[in-house]
């Protein structure tokens, strides 16, 4: 029983990162109808900038802001520069230009920074929390991790419900057309969304870091995952990435706890066991509104 | 058509093996593994092309089958040491039944979906490999011993063998797909892509058409795997990771998506570009982690700097190029019997070489407008 929750604490802990990239994918998706396969890439990139801060300032929260305003620069300049002249053009091209900026950011992530791993601070203690005697399986920073990204999560579902701003975003989505004869620029809501995006999948990379090192390719599996997530959600539905991220982050936990060492090799293929379950009952994602495909 | 067509794939076939025979016994041994490795490269983008872009369905884990083929290749000459076009055969029917069971999972999924499936595929099957150590050999992986046959004598390079033994399936396999992709199946694969309704109204079985698509890449992908496995003399998990699958989609991409051309050019960058920058970059006497990791950051801006300039691949510039010599090189799979189906997707945008033969669809307006 303590075990159980254990996983499932620790399991949650995880999963929130997930949920954080799987959320800037749906922001993404929804604006430009695009999986940004550099999502990853640029939460890599951020990290290390994140640890030059840090190393220079001696500051970790210096290091932190720093990495989340990076986010944003880097995911709003990746939308105008290279994602904008190709929207319109076959879709894949748009998808292999976020390929290629993957690649290029890891190549100069190489360049600059050097292949060898490197480990990244937490900002609260990482010794597991007691309850008498009992272990619960997370630390202090585990709960921090969950926190912020709730509380980002929030504070994005309160944008896009209370302000104006959140209701040109939502407009644009639902309708690019539309919106625009209304009189948003659409154009530049999207490049917003690029930077939320971008600001979410920093704050997921430096959150995430300090459990896996930090090297070129070090997010490539945490996007995987967080794709999963945003597929099995739903990639329309905010919600959806959440609930999809919480609800990977606690079978893999569980898949990597009671199996063992085979269990944690194969959790890649657990994920792809509830995938496929989840798109067979739902081929669009769990939370996918009974839309007509259009043909 | 076909008649026409047949024998011109035929002798650009032959051709090419002449070349590459010429080629490969000209140059040093280093660059007849590239051309293995070339050749092995275009064989799984093909079937990776045909899949995505003849019958609409991405694949981010066309690496996976590939891993298959390998690891059914480097079995088989382990335990059973059957001749190796024998196990060649094999490992593409054992990817082809994979490829089945893939296609009818993914039969009713679409875009990302497919995309997020197909990847955590190419992602999780590989793993496999460490979880059972004992019969894949872990991280180590299985060491596949390949020779040269007896009757080239003792003193003919392996690496030129090796280098004729991939070209020629790659030939083959090119040859038996632009058939395809000209038959029947080839047309149902087009319907099925640009309209699933209106295909199953014409009689397409829209199902089954999808799954064959699953099955002829995955077989492609069996090949190249099988391949790459006597190439590197060695089959380990570590080769297959989703850089591969992606850069199978990439260089389908980039070549012209649905083009066989297309996917000779993209393979030819995706090999070619890393090498080349890797020459320039040690050349310079850069530091190993700098030097390592400048292809590295050029092959990604070479993604970019293609896919802006050209939006329909490489084949794309080449057809409009030849055009400007007054050559027509065949109508493509693409522009050939659809009209209408780029409107939504790919209609040459204002900076694209506008294609001579594409024909624009009437305007729906002008045809209703006498009901009104």
């Amino acid at each position: 029983m303590v075990e159980f929750l254990q996983f499932t604490l620790s399991g949650l802990s995880f999963g929130m990162i997930y949920a954080a990239i799987a959320l800037s994918l749906v922001l993404i998706w929804r604006g430009t109808r695009l999986l940004n396969f550099a999502q990853g890439g640029m939460a890599m990139f951020t990290t290390y900038i994140a640890l030059e801060v840090i190393r220079h300032t001696g500051s970790y929260w210096a290091g932190f802001l720093v990495a989340l305003a990076a986010g944003v620069v880097l995911g709003a300049a990746a939308e105008l520069t290279v994602v904008r002249p190709a929207l319109g053009k076959p879709e894949l091209n748009a998808v292999i230009i976020t390929i290629g900026l993957l690649i290029l950011l890891e190549g100069l992530a190489g360049i600059f920074y050097g292949g060898q791993y490197r480990s990244f601070p937490a900002a609260f203690s990482v010794v597991g929390l007691r309850v008498g005697s009992t272990p619960l399986g997370v630390s202090r920073f585990d709960v921090f991790v969950a926190l912020a990204v709730l509380a980002a999560t929030l504070l994005l579902a309160v944008g896009f419900r209370y302000t104006t701003a959140g209701l040109r975003m939502r407009a644009a989505a639902f309708n690019a057309t539309v919106a625009r004869l209304s009189g948003i620029r659409v154009a530049r809501v999207i490049t917003v969304g690029w930077a939320l995006a971008g600001l979410l999948g920093a704050l997921a990379g430096v959150l995430v870091t300090p459990s896996t090192f930090l090297y070129p390719n070090s997010m490539d599996s945490i996007f995987v995952f967080g794709f999963t997530a945003a597929v099995i959600g739903g990639l329309d539905s905010p919600l959806g990435a959440v609930v999809g991220g919480l609800l990977l982050g606690v079978v893999l936990s569980y898949a990597s706890g009671y199996l063992g060492s085979q269990g944690s090799d194969l959790t890649a293929l657990v994920a792809l066991g509830i995938l496929v379950v989840v798109l067979m009952l739902r081929p669009d994602g769990i939370f996918s509104g009974a839309r007509v495909r259009r043909v | 058509m076909t008649t026409r067509s047949t024998p011109r794939v035929l002798g650009a076939a032959l051709v090419t093996a002449v070349l590459i025979a010429l080629l490969s016994i000209k140059l040093n041994s280093f660059r007849d593994y590239q051309i293995a490795e070339i050749a092995i490269e275009v064989t799984a983008v093909a079937g990776l092309t045909i899949l995505t872009g003849l019958s609409g369905q991405i694949s981010l884990g066309n690496g996976a089958f590939m891993a298959i083929g390998a690891y059914t290749t480097a079995l088989l000459m382990l335990h059973l040491n059957w001749p190796f076009y024998l196990v060649l055969l094999f490992a593409a029917a054992i990817t082809a039944a994979a490829g089945a069971v893939v296609g009818v999972a993914a039969a009713r999924l679409h875009g990302p979906y497919l995309a997020g499936a197909t990847l955590l595929l190419g992602v999780a099957l590989p793993s496999v490999a460490y979880a059972y150590t004992g019969f894949f050999g872990g991280d180590q992986g299985l060491d596949v011993n390949f020779t040269t046959p007896s009757f080239l004598g003792v003193n003919f390079p392996l690496t030129r063998w090796e280098a004729w033994v991939c070209s020629a399936v790659a030939l083959v396999t090119l040859v038996l797909l632009a058939n395809l992709g000209r038959s029947r199946v080839g047309r149902s694969w087009r319907a099925v892509r640009d309209d699933e309704v209106a295909a199953a109204l014409a009689g397409v079985n829209v199902a089954a058409a999808r799954v064959l698509a699953f099955v002829v890449s995955a077989a492609c992908a069996g090949l190249a795997g099988a391949l790459l496995a006597v190439v590197t003399g060695l089959v380990a998990p570590g080769a297959f990771t989703i850089t591969l699958s992606i850069a199978l989609l990439t260089a389908a991409v980039i070549g012209g998506l649905g083009t066989l051309p297309g996917a000779v050019w993209g393979s030819l960058v995706i090999v070619l570009v890393p090498t080349y920058a890797t020459d320039v970059a040690t050349s310079h006497g850069l530091s190993s982690s700098v030097a390592s990791n400048i292809p590295v950051a050029a092959y990604g801006a070479v993604l970019i700097i293609v896919m802006l300039l050209f939006p329909q691949g490489i084949q794309g510039a080449v057809r409009w190029t030849l055009g400007l010599f007054g050559i027509s090189p065949g109508r493509g799979w693409r522009a050939a019997d659809i009209p209408d189906a780029l409107s939504a997707a790919g209609d040459p945008p204002a900076g694209d070489p506008p294609a001579a033969n594409q024909r624009r669809p009437a305007s729906p307006e002008g045809s209703s407008s006498g009901n009104q």
